[in-house]
């Protein structure tokens, strides 16, 4: 019996061992998948634990009840990947051997990267790309009286690229509506980015939004260090930003478990075909989601389109076949902008986010790029679809691993 | 496109980035820094060059501001005072390799 052993657990792992399971030759193949936690954390859901639209209950639920069965589960640490000998290391130092790996292993927030992030943890400083962090936020705007908010990104590339602007705009949609003291509240974005966003039309559409919501945007900050202490984020050319209280996102960086076994870029992400997903160093190593380097968005979303692509090509693989599934780079996001309000985007490598209908051309319900409460709802029940269809790699209906053209006004793009 | 700088006729996108690093000298990198606004290339400038010159034409990728740091051994806030706004951008242009790719 030949292996099939996927590391970790999260969206990308999870979708991979249901996707896979359906359609592999079952008397040749075997599944195993390898998390050390018990935990599975719908991550959009973390944005909204702060304003108190979510609580826990809503976003975690076991692993083991997303796990096909017939799929073996190993709850451990994974200590290394042995690549020249097909083996991965568990902490306990047993060997689980594969003929195909699949590296799902995601990324995570890294504070110690920035010179005084660590220090100022949980005071005056949070986060919201952890559990912990949007629980501890809560707690904290909750108590809060007001002064300067600062919404901050450390450095590209990071998970969900639009949360921090979605968590600025619900936060001007918090003070409002839920604390009725944003007077008291100056809301800064500070970004490395030139603008709001990566994508230049996208970016017109959202950063129009900044001085409508009265929020005040700095672009072009790249953080040498945090003070604590004086509560000022500075700039590796000495710009500085105060601040009362600082929500940032850290330098997101892949698996330190990559940097062990030697198979990451400077970031610990791993070298990835954008196309095949196979690793560009082992032709039996192929990557899914946040671990790949790949130059589209880490989100779920495109986890789940990777997920069709990647197990048309496992298939092709242990058939001996070329890898002819090419996956385009397709992300699809909700933005929430508050007041019961969002945007939808969806692009890939070629097109960038435009305006149009989603997913029925012409007919949407959803609408790309403009601000609607239907596109809220959408946001809103896509909780539902994640946990019932997405992790159990069930298809959904009219959306397809492949960007859609029709229903969207490409003309608007540059020639 | 082709661009005449320093008396040498390259390839050039449309930003001005050289397409063929061997069409690359010390003069051009000169001449690309001037338009750029930086009047004279120092021992310091020179050492990111060479090293992002290096590290392309090995990795055939423009490396990140973290390994400049961690391989190149030159501090990022070195590399801001050397190219201020936007260092890696623009030591990529003057030293005659891509345009780094822009992230997501």
């Amino acid at each position: 019996m030949k292996k099939i052993l996927i590391l970790g657990a999260g969206t990308a792992g999870t979708i991979m061992a249901n996707m896979l399971n359906k359609k592999i030759n079952k008397r040749e193949w075997s599944i195993t998948i390898i998390d050390q936690h018990s935990n599975h954390y719908y991550q959009p859901g973390f944005l909204f634990i702060p304003f108190g639209i979510y609580t826990e209950k809503d976003v975690v639920k076991r692993k083991v009840k997303f796990l096909p069965k017939g799929v073996e589960y190993i709850q451990a640490s994974v200590e290394l990947i042995n690549a020249e000998k097909n083996q991965v290391v568990l902490g306990n130092q047993e060997m689980v051997s594969y003929d195909i790996l699949i590296i799902a292993t995601g990324c995570d927030i890294a504070p110690e990267e920035t010179e005084g992030l660590n220090e100022g943890w949980g005071k005056d400083l949070f986060d919201f790309y952890t559990i912990g962090g949007a629980l501890a936020l809560k707690d904290k705007l909750e108590n809060w009286n007001g002064g300067k908010l600062v919404v901050h990104v450390s450095e590209m590339p990071i998970k969900c690229p639009v949360a921090p602007i979605e968590f600025v705009f619900l936060a001007d949609w918090f003070f409002t509506e839920k604390k009725k003291n944003r007077q008291e509240v100056e809301l800064v974005y500070v970004t490395p980015l030139d603008s709001a966003f990566t994508k230049p039309i996208c970016s017109e559409v959202l950063g129009d939004l900044f001085p409508q919501k009265n929020i005040s945007l700095v672009n072009k900050f790249n953080v040498s260090h945090v003070d604590p202490k004086s509560r000022k984020l500075v700039s590796f050319d000495n710009k500085e930003v105060d601040y009362d209280l600082l929500v940032t996102v850290p330098i997101n960086m892949g698996s330190k478990l990559i940097g062990r076994s030697g198979l990451g870029d400077d970031l610990n992400f791993v070298p990835t075909d954008k196309h095949t997903l196979q690793s560009k160093d082992y032709e039996n190593i192929f990557v899914i989601g946040d671990a790949t380097d790949l130059p589209t968005s880490k989100a779920g979303s495109v986890a789940h389109f990777q997920g069709e692509i990647l197990t048309e090509n496992i298939l092709n693989y242990t058939n001996r076949k070329p890898l002819t599934a090419h996956f385009d780079g397709h992300a699809n996001c909700f933005i929430e902008s508050g007041y019961n309000k969002a945007f939808l985007i969806d692009f890939n490598y070629d097109y960038e986010p435009v305006s149009g209908t989603f997913p029925l051309p012409g007919i949407g319900p959803f609408s790309l790029l403009k601000e609607t409460k239907v596109n809220h709802l959408g946001k809103m029940a896509f909780k539902y679809i994640y946990w019932n269809m997405l992790l159990k790699g069930i298809p959904i209906p009219t959306v397809s691993a492949h960007m859609k053209k029709s229903g969207k006004n490409l003309d608007l793009l540059p020639d | 496109m082709e661009k005449i700088i320093a008396g040498y006729t390259v390839d050039v996108t449309e930003e001005g980035y050289l397409t063929q690093m061997n069409q690359w000298n010390k003069e051009i990198a000169e001449a690309i820094a001037k338009e750029l606004g930086i009047h004279e290339l120092t021992e310091g400038h020179w050492k990111v060059i060479e090293f992002l010159r290096k590290d392309f034409a090995e990795t055939e990728k423009v490396p990140t501001t973290r390994r400049i740091k961690n391989v190149g051994n030159i501090p990022t806030k070195d590399l801001y005072d050397l190219f201020p706004d936007g260092p890696v951008l623009k030591a990529a242009k003057i030293a005659g390799i891509s345009k780094p790719v822009s992230c997501v």
